[in-house]
């Protein structure tokens, strides 16, 4: 019988995690963060088809599925935000977005 | 860890994942970057796969690495990045920058993978395939609500990047 410790993908997701944590903390670049929540959002929905394989539950790719959708919903608000953002600071810098309005390049 | 075909892929597929991820959050190309996650997010719909979870792998190949990253990866063509921001992007990220994050990184994965592992919860699981169809009669039976609360989210995605969208007066 073909077993899988449940462990050890829910060790890559931790990992994934804080891969994505990283790149959250140490980049400037707007485009570089939105990737990296991304990247995290994408950890979870691995623990969550993790889960779901533990119990053998469909629980967990209905859990997926939702990720999916609240990963599509934020990364259109973003990247809409980042176009926006990209016509007044012109160098995507994360540290010039302090002021909602009347940012100067 | 036995080493029948199932967990030899899967190890495979998350040393892959692993590698493109770190990968993708340290070039200076946004392109590359968002590329390297693709081919990660790839990676990930083997391990679903590999997991049990058909109809996830089916997703995460079609909706995320198809639909949403390749959207992101237009809205990054229209930013029009040349040659000079690629070089004001290099110089943000020295090499020092790395070092706290590293660390607070490290201190949370190994938190997480200290808990893990010191967890008695049963070693190993059969591997079962939970089937599409098992997911959509749930999905439409007793998560319902779950469901239409998903379409309001996305409804308000689509109303809130239209309404940001539009064209101004000031033509910004």
């Amino acid at each position: 019988m073909v077993t899988l410790s449940w462990q050890a993908p829910t060790a890559l997701a931790a990992i994934l995690f804080a891969i994505g944590m990283l790149g959250l903390l140490a980049r400037r670049s707007l485009v570089f963060v939105l990737m990296s929540i991304e990247i995290m959002l994408n950890a979870i929905a691995l623990l969550f088809i993790t889960a779901g394989m533990r119990w053998g539950d469909p629980q967990g790719q209905i859990m997926f599925i939702f990720v999916i959708n609240l990963a599509g919903a934020e990364i259109a608000l973003g990247l809409i935000l980042l176009l926006r953002l990209r016509a007044r600071i012109t160098t995507l810098d994360g540290d010039k977005a302090t002021l909602l309005r009347d940012v100067k390049a | 860890m036995t080493l029948d075909p199932f967990n030899i892929v899967f190890y495979a597929a998350a040393a892959f994942s692993l590698v493109t991820t770190a990968l993708a959050i340290t070039r200076s190309n946004p392109v590359y970057g968002l590329l390297n996650f693709v081919l990660s997010l790839l990676g990930m719909a083997v391990i679903f796969f590999v997991l049990g979870a058909p109809f996830a792998a089916a997703l995460e190949v079609i909706v995320y690495a198809g639909a949403i990253m390749v959207l992101f990866l237009f809205v990054v063509m229209m930013l029009k990045l040349d040659r000079n921001a690629a070089a004001r992007e290099t110089s943000w990220i020295p090499r020092t920058i790395w070092i706290v994050p590293i660390l607070l990184g490290a201190a949370l994965g190994g938190e997480l993978i200290f808990v893990l592992l010191n967890h008695a919860g049963g070693a190993a699981s059969r591997h079962v395939v939970v089937s599409p169809q098992a997911v959509g009669i749930r999905l439409f039976t007793t998560d319902i609500g779950a469901v239409e609360l998903a379409s309001m989210l996305l409804l308000a995605g689509l109303i809130g990047a239209y309404h940001l969208g539009r064209p101004t007066k000031a033509g910004d």
